[in-house]
């Protein structure tokens, strides 16, 4: 397998990533984001062995309900039984593969397959009723007519994940240290965090990879973005743009283990949870003073100084990103091939938040986020035009992740943080096993 | 929405409802400013105070982005910045400039809110951009008031009946 995608000879071995610590030199191979035996061999070295986010506990609020979604390009079910058990199941009838649900969410005691009328039980039990001497007798005995259960469901945080792989490892061990941004998030509310209604699924001419890159990528931001850094100086004032180097010099990398990485910062922006700006008028100030103090009594001074005050971009290998930024984005995506990607992105907030601060919450999304956003757009932009440079490849190969390597401490703007993620990537795509 | 609309009864002169080959115009020459990128003078269509939304793809009319994740939900500020935006070298996903065809269709007057005349129409949106195009397609709900003999826009809101945002990626244009 291992010749298939492989680019280059490197010290007698064939390498997609060049790793040279010593000099600080990190390079990718651009066939990574061209080749389609590259995207077979992620499907089963990753997708297929990775944990990927399905959903948000908030989004399934009662026993019964259920929503659809494609995770790691398959369709599953995801819902709560009776008791209010949450359950991820393949979503293809057992009988003949159609679709159980074909709606997007619910709330449904059982699922009717709309081809043949084969029922399930909302816990998978095939609960079909069919005139005796049609099946055998203990037709559904071996629960091979049951609806197919997503091998694994673990839930950190209110955040559900799955797996495919059987043998996977705990998702509390494959979290590492990544759980810690789960737990910060996690405490920005006294009543716990909810998905807010209404999500942004759209794709991208891109390979998948670029859009993980691109989420944790703060040396991009000035460039790609400065129409919105211009808004911002006009929104917040001339603060946008002092200190710059001195923020710079405060933010840094987080390596979490298993390529989950991610940045920390003080942006420029203001922050629905603490960092006022004068745009949003003195009721606000008065209304995100409370929200510290709180906070503060809640879980210390120190560690609400870091919820509150800090900015985060963080990657969860293989395809979760979650940028509790100017709002908060939960954004997951899948390859359909090797130039396109399939977005999906929430917006994440304290429960029970009042209309008006809910209203600046989301006003401060779509200033930077989504694809209408004064942001996004630009990096969507970016990354179908790095795509089409990647024709060249045969004569261009490499793509430079170098920068800040040799430093002791990365900062945002440096790239260590990628190369957290490539490390996970290679060390997975490159195993035997 | 549609509940708070009412019969036309005795509104005054800037809720009265005109013509609907009044609103056709209107919604004509709005559509060349915009295709023809002369956005400062689509802009000055709209009443100060004036909203520009578009909820995500599928959404229903009665969505609010009090409490639902839209992809824009400009206020006037907000607005006057996405038209000083595209007129930028730095609105990357627009430059060069995309080349777009809006066609407008299926008018109807709904009724009268305190705001203005309630407009309804269908629309069909093509963006060509370094040999991809791609087409959106909704429905443009508007409020609109009478001043003297112009139309102002009070509300606008571009409802994609799309299933999702696949494969156009973004709304980097104005609908």
């Amino acid at each position: 397998m291992a010749e298939v995608f492989i680019p280059c000879e490197v010290d007698g071995t064939y390498r997609l990533i060049l790793d040279d610590r010593k000099s600080g030199l990190f390079k990718v191979a651009r066939r990574a984001f061209t080749d389609p035996d590259v995207l077979q061999r992620e499907r089963e070295q990753i997708f297929d062995r990775c944990w990927l986010y399905v959903g948000h506990a908030s989004e399934l609020k009662a026993p019964n309900d259920f929503l659809t979604r494609n995770v790691g390009g398959r369709d599953l079910i995801f819902n709560r039984d009776r008791k209010g058990t949450y359950q991820a199941f393949l979503n293809t009838c057992p009988h003949r593969g159609a679709l159980i649900a074909r709606e997007k969410c619910g709330n449904a005691l059982g699922f009717k397959c709309f081809y043949h009328g084969w029922s399930f039980n909302n816990n998978g039990k095939y609960s079909t009723r069919t005139p005796i001497g049609v099946y055998p007798e203990n037709f559904s005995a071996d629960c091979s007519v049951d609806l197919y259960r997503v091998p694994r469901l673990e839930v950190y945080k209110d955040f559900y994940f799955v797996n495919f792989d059987p043998n996977a490892i705990s998702l509390s061990a494959y979290l590492a240290d990544a759980k810690e941004m789960l737990d910060l998030l996690y405490e920005q509310s006294p009543d716990g965090m909810e998905i807010i209604g209404g999500e942004q699924q759209y794709s991208i001419r891109a390979n998948w990879k670029l859009l993980v890159e691109n989420s944790v990528d703060g040396y991009h931001a000035a460039e790609t973005h400065s129409t919105y850094f211009e808004y911002l100086v006009d929104s917040v004032g001339p603060s946008v743009t002092e200190n710059m180097e001195e923020r710079i010099a405060r933010s840094h990398v987080l390596s979490l283990g298993n390529g989950h990485a991610a940045i920390e910062q003080q942006g420029p922006w203001g922050r629905p949870i603490a960092r006022w700006i004068p745009a949003w008028g003195e009721g606000a100030r008065t209304e995100i003073t409370s929200l510290v103090s709180e906070l503060e009594a809640r879980v210390g001074p120190q560690r609400a100084e870091r919820i509150s005050g800090f900015d985060r971009n963080i990657i969860i290998f293989p395809n979760l990103v979650i940028n509790d930024i100017m709002a908060i984005t939960v954004r997951t995506f899948f390859p359909e091939a090797p130039d396109q990607l399939n977005v999906t992105s929430w917006a994440l907030a304290p429960k029970g938040e009042a209309r008006e601060f809910r209203k600046r919450r989301l006003d401060n999304f779509l200033e930077f986020l989504g694809p209408g956003g004064f942001a996004t757009p630009d990096d969507v932009e970016a990354l179908e035009s790095a795509q089409r440079g990647y024709r060249n490849q045969q004569y261009a190969p490499w793509n430079d992740i170098s920068r800040g390597m040799l430093k002791a401490a990365p900062a945002v703007v440096d790239e260590e943080q990628m190369r957290c993620f490539w490390r996970e990537w290679a060390k997975r795509m490159e195993s035997a096993e | 929405m549609s509940s708070a609309i009412s019969k036309q009864t005795d509104a005054d002169a800037t809720r009265r409802p005109l013509s609907r080959q009044a609103y056709e115009d209107f919604l004509y020459q709005e559509a060349a400013l915009l295709d023809e990128w002369r956005l400062d003078e689509w802009f000055a269509l709209f009443e100060a105070g004036a909203t520009y939304e578009v909820p995500t793809a599928g959404a229903s009319d009665e969505a609010d982005s009090h409490d639902s994740l839209f992809y824009i939900a400009d206020d006037y500020a907000r607005l006057g910045y996405r038209v000083e935006r595209l007129k930028k070298t730095g609105a990357h996903s627009e430059f060069p400039r995309s080349i777009c065809t809006r066609l407008i269709s299926n008018v109807r007057v709904l009724g009268t809110t305190e705001q203005g005349v309630v407009l309804n129409c269908k629309f069909v949106t093509y963006r060509s951009k370094d040999n991809v195009t791609h087409t959106f397609f909704g429905h443009h709900r508007y409020v609109l008031a009478n001043d003297g003999d112009a139309i102002r826009i009070i509300s606008k809101r571009s409802h994609l009946d799309m299933s999702s945002l696949r494969p156009q990626g973004r709304v980097s244009i104005i609908l």
